[in-house]
């Protein structure tokens, strides 16, 4: 028994951890835009845990692509983590895990430089999670054979289900806002019904 | 008399009434009936100054700022 | 820095109207009245000359001009001026009037303004756009090769938030004509990320005269603090509106009846603040002595309400439009003033609910200087005087009395509220 295949395993479990932070990440990140609250917690606990699960989701993967390139069983270089099909070994699904890593990295990059730069380059920046995360999720099928199977499988389908659902919602959200030149309009509408009903209610910006 | 010139203001525009600041700072922020901060415009006490440069990072739409007068 | 005196054209202009000729002049006519463009021949020379003028701005700020031409001036790089006409006031005509009949005077003061701060592109800015007789003033002036700087013409959307310095540069740059937060200011980055120098035009009429006359002339109409003269438009109560160029510190009564057909004064325009009689009968048109009633001059808008109209349902109407010309981008101006305008639509009926007046007082109190622009801090003056100075009349509204007996609206405001993006391009 070789060090390969402690390695190997070190590999596929911070793998998998790591596609449980990301859909934690991504879904977190839907509920900071949607103002959601966590159950219990203050509401900077959602824009915290999201931030900090984002750096903590990196480190993972940082030691899912050392750990598989440290495994002699296979050759794959260590520049394989950031550049797409560097590897000669499962060269396309590993190619998605770089493709997808290098979207974490410009989101995490932009972010933590967002007060010096443009506004709305961040924002289509930020929007690639929704690719980053489908090609992450190709990537871990596509490349291990252990999430094809049991109960591994059902886990990578139910964080499928997850994000799908989020993402739905937080369309459903974006049909539904009303236009900036039409939100007066929406308030004077709103207060003439719930004067009535002395209901408080509020119009976002 | 107050180490630093700084005063927190909210650029309105920006502010989607995520409601964080007021949370981090209380003794300086409060939420009106719609969510939205009120901030006190006076210079921050030094003792608050790190909870407010807090305050400012971790405002989701980046609408809070500490500025000199 | 000598400035140019023409003696005897300076005794006759020293009196009043200064800035609005017996009928429109062309070019050749302007300049035998004024005498010829007054360049200085160097950037900046023309600012002192303002600054000791104490010229105030005309398009309701009153900001110092001489400081916003310094900072102007001093930056570096692109500079831009623009002539602000926009008049998005509804109840203000100076500047359609002043753009009609002495174009010749804001256009001389664009170029000396674009002289003074070293600009190199010039806007004119302007409710109806490039009519064909604007179109005509630049040519006669550009076959005389008057103009140091090509002026471009372009219209104003019918918004009351159109003619806001942030909200005119972010319209020229080619979006939507929204104010934008500042800092920083568009004097320090406006157009295109330029220093941009916006004037309204009676200002820039203003200071083609100084630049010819000298600051003495012009600090011979008006108060010290508040020296010259400036346009007004005034509503009679007979519901006739005429624009009068009056010194700044004359009495109100001599622009305004106090008579008992009036039952209150409106100064300020719609940003303004309502005035009660006989109390305001005496007061002047000057800011130092409008400030201690809660008024102040604005862009010159004066109307006498008829004392058979309700003070509150003018109100009403009027922060009605205000409130749906909000731009809708800060929470509390989005939230708040369609409940003040609400609350004052009850305030204004038979029988208002109790808490009605008391949410009005917190909402004002809930947006004041928390938007980006000051349309809600003007509103909320407005609203503020109105529950003051027709608080007798909110009395018998609560028993269910009015004593107006005319419904028919008073004060003018545009048909059609902004729906979509498009209306704001």
């Amino acid at each position: 028994m070789s060090g390969s295949t402690a390695f190997w395993y070190a590999s596929r479990a911070t793998g998998i951890v790591a596609l449980l932070l990301l859909t934690a990440v991504l879904v977190l990140g839907i509920l900071v835009n949607r103002q959601g609250r966590l159950p219990g917690l203050p509401r900077f606990a959602v824009t915290s845990l999201h931030r900090n699960l984002s750096l903590l989701s990196v480190a993972f993967i940082a030691v899912h692509v050392l750990t598989a390139v440290l495994d002699t069983y296979v050759s794959i270089p260590v520049t394989a983590g950031v550049i797409p099909f560097a590897s000669g070994y499962e060269r396309f699904w590993l190619g998605l895990g770089a493709i997808s890593f290098d979207l974490m990295i410009a989101m995490i990059v932009t972010s933590l430089l967002r007060g010096r730069m443009n506004r709305v380059l961040w924002r289509a920046i930020h929007l690639l999670a929704y690719l980053s995360w489908p090609v992450a999720f190709a990537h871990s099928i596509g490349s291990s054979k252990d999430l094809q199977h049991g109960w591994l499988l059902y886990l990578a389908v139910a964080c499928a289900v997850v994000v799908v659902a989020a993402t739905a919602w937080r369309l459903a959200h974006a049909a539904r806002q009303v236009p900036r030149a039409a939100r007066v309009a929406a308030v004077f509408a709103q207060h003439t019904t719930d004067s009535r009903r002395s209901r408080r209610t509020r119009e976002t910006v | 008399m107050p180490e630093t010139l700084d005063s927190l203001k909210v650029n309105p525009i920006d502010c989607t009434g995520h409601g964080v600041c007021a949370e981090l700072l209380p003794e300086l922020i409060w939420l009106d009936e719609w969510g939205y901060p009120v901030v006190d415009p006076r210079p921050v006490p030094p003792q608050l100054d790190r909870e407010a440069r807090r305050a400012v990072a971790a405002c989701p739409a980046l609408a809070l700022k500490l500025m000199r007068r | 820095m000598t400035t140019t005196v023409n003696e005897p054209a300076a005794r006759q202009a020293a009196a009043l109207p200064r800035l609005l000729p017996a009928a429109p002049e062309d070019l050749r006519r302007h300049l035998a009245r004024y005498g010829p463009m007054p360049y200085r021949g160097q950037a900046g020379l023309l600012i002192g000359d303002i600054e000791t003028s104490g010229l105030a701005g005309r398009g309701g700020a009153a900001f110092p001009v001489y400081r916003k031409l310094a900072i102007v001036a001093r930056a570096r790089g692109r500079k831009v001026v623009v002539a602000n006409g926009a008049e998005s006031e509804p109840a203000s005509r100076k500047d359609e009037l002043l753009l009609r009949a002495a174009p010749n005077l804001v256009l001389d003061g664009l170029q000396l303004a674009a002289e003074a701060t070293g600009a190199t592109e010039a806007h004119l800015y302007t409710h109806y756009g490039p009519t064909p007789q604007l179109l005509r003033a630049l040519a006669e002036r550009a076959a005389a090769g008057l103009d140091m700087v090509d002026v471009t013409i372009t219209q104003a959307p019918p918004r009351f938030l159109a003619g806001q310095e942030s909200a005119l540069v972010n319209h020229l740059g080619g979006g939507p004509a929204l104010p934008t937060f500042q800092p920083p200011r568009v004097t320090e980055r406006g157009l295109r990320g330029a220093p941009t120098l916006v004037q309204n035009v009676e200002t820039l009429a203003h200071i083609a005269l100084i630049a010819r006359y000298g600051p003495r002339w012009f600090r011979a109409a008006g108060t010290s603090a508040e020296p010259g003269s400036m346009l007004t438009t005034v509503y009679s109560p007979d519901g006739k509106c005429r624009v009068i160029e009056t010194e700044i510190g004359a009495p109100l009564n001599t622009l305004l009846s106090s008579g008992p057909e009036t039952r209150a004064w409106l100064v300020g325009g719609y940003h303004g603040a309502w005035l009660p009689l006989p109390k305001a009968a005496a007061l002047t048109l000057d800011n130092g002595t409008l400030k201690k009633y809660g008024a102040a001059a604005g862009a010159g808008v004066l109307a006498a309400l008829p004392s058979d109209r309700c003070g509150l349902t003018e109100t009403a109407r009027i922060v009605s439009y205000l409130a749906a010309e909000s731009a809708g981008q800060c929470g509390p101006c989005l939230n708040g003033l369609p409940r003040i305008a609400a609350g004052l639509a009850e305030l204004a009926g038979p029988r208002p609910r109790r808490q009605v007046r008391a949410d009005v007082e917190r909402w004002a109190g809930l947006v004041e200087g928390r938007g980006a622009c000051h349309h809600p801090d003007g509103t909320v003056r407005f609203v503020r005087s109105a529950l003051t100075v027709f608080a007798p009349e909110l009395s018998r509204h609560e028993k269910g009395q009015c004593s107006a007996t005319n419904r028919r609206p008073f004060l003018p405001l545009p048909d059609g509220i902004p729906t979509s993006e498009d209306d704001w391009i």
